[in-house]
């Protein structure tokens, strides 16, 4: 049991795959602009990364590894998390058609979002057993929604806050993003990863 | 068979690939039949915000057509009997900026009015009004009701003499308009000007 949690708070904060690991910056930047749009995007994101590192997990182990084929895994994994996320849009628009409106490109985009791509790698990499792989995807997922989540409501504060002009926009997002990167930092000593 | 696919390990390779394809897209196939959506659930909430007199004004045929524009991007801020509210529900709905009514409609509110001396009784701007804003009878002379007329200019056209206008629509008698600013009053620099100028 304590392994478990262990890995949830080892990929959530210690390891977080956005301010650690640099890894899915695009929606990072992308969908932060709005609160609301920030939760949906991680919900998604969350339902996708769990299910893609379980549904990689199965493939690999059971399909690939057998046969002889671990040279493949990244083009199967990305078979895997095209199918999971065309599903998910699929549910996102049959569910909610407004937020389906509202994440617009970004929903297929989560395809391109390399730490979905990443957290499959990483966990193959890792020799877990399925639920560990399971946990591993939720994990990161968990620490890429709290990271958008927050990063999101920082901007929404920064859009009213007296920022110099050649800061405004893209430039003090990134450092507002780098300082939070510092902050993510503090965690590296609670677990070793 | 087997054996082929086990010595040659491109065979083996192309159809895992091949494999994994079909069956992710037989399962996608499922789910798209599964969770089919019928219609567009958004153009439906965006229809109903609509005033449906169908006046045509927003350059649509119709309240739908302009729903389902709506629904693919286009500005929400072209219905004039809708007006403010119809464009602050909107906005509320999808989650965009309210802007003011698109400038090709009118600025101050206007009012049918039928020169009534001229009316000749042919009901034809009975039928063309969409709010059912006039009133009269065959062979009877007819009249706005100016609290319904939305100001859409839809019967002037059909008239046959020609007897109606559109008039800038009279204030309300019963509140008294807000006396405006004048220099004088104005010695408190605006606080946001001020903040903007630091």
């Amino acid at each position: 049991m304590s392994d478990f949690l262990l890995i949830l708070v080892s990929t959530a904060l210690v390891n977080n795959f956005v301010l650690v690991q640099f890894l899915g910056l695009c929606p990072f930047m992308g969908v932060s602009n709005k609160l609301e749009s920030a939760i949906g995007m991680a919900a998604a994101t969350t339902f996708v990364l769990t299910l893609s590192a379980l549904v990689s997990h199965l493939v690999f182990h059971r399909l690939l590894a057998p046969l002889g084929l671990e040279y493949l895994r990244i083009i199967a994994f990305i078979l895997v998390i095209a199918a999971v996320v065309q599903f998910t849009e699929l549910m996102v628009r049959k569910t909610s058609p407004l937020l389906h409106q509202v994440l617009g490109i970004f929903l297929p985009l989560i395809t391109t979002n390399c730490a979905v791509l990443g957290v499959a790698l990483l966990s193959v990499r890792r020799e877990s057993s399925l639920i560990e792989a399971g946990l591993y995807g939720l994990g990161a997922a968990l620490g890429f929604s709290l990271v958008l989540v927050l990063f999101a409501a920082l901007r929404e504060r920064l859009a009213l806050a007296d920022v110099p002009r050649p800061f405004r926009g893209a430039a003090i997002a990134m450092i507002s993003a780098s300082l939070m990167s510092l902050a993510f930092m503090g965690f590296a000593g609670l677990v070793q990863g | 068979m087997l054996e082929l696919i086990a010595n040659h390990g491109i065979l083996a390779a192309i159809l895992v690939l091949l494999g994994l394809a079909l069956a992710f897209g037989a399962l996608l196939g499922f789910a798209a039949e599964r969770f089919r959506v019928e219609g567009d659930p958004v153009v439906e909430k965006i229809d109903a915000l609509l005033p449906q007199t169908q006046c045509g004004q927003c350059g649509y045929p119709g309240c739908r057509p302009y729903a389902e524009a709506i629904g693919r991007g286009e500005a929400i801020n072209k219905c004039p009997p809708g007006g403010e509210p119809t464009i602050a529900a909107l906005a509320d709905l999808l989650g965009r900026e309210p802007e003011p009514l698109d400038g090709e409609a009118q600025e101050e509110p206007r009012v049918a009015y039928i020169r009534e001396a001229e009316c000749i009784g042919c009901t034809k701007c009975i039928q063309a009004c969409p709010v059912d804003a006039i009133l009269g009878a065959a062979r009877q002379m007819h009249t706005v009701i100016a609290e319904e007329c939305t100001g859409c200019d839809l019967c002037l056209e059909p008239c046959p003499v020609d007897c109606i206008e559109l008039r800038p629509r009279e204030p309300d008698a019963w509140h008294w308009p807000r006396p405006e600013l004048i220099a004088s009053d104005r010695h408190d620099p605006p606080i946001i000007a001020g903040a903007a100028s630091r």
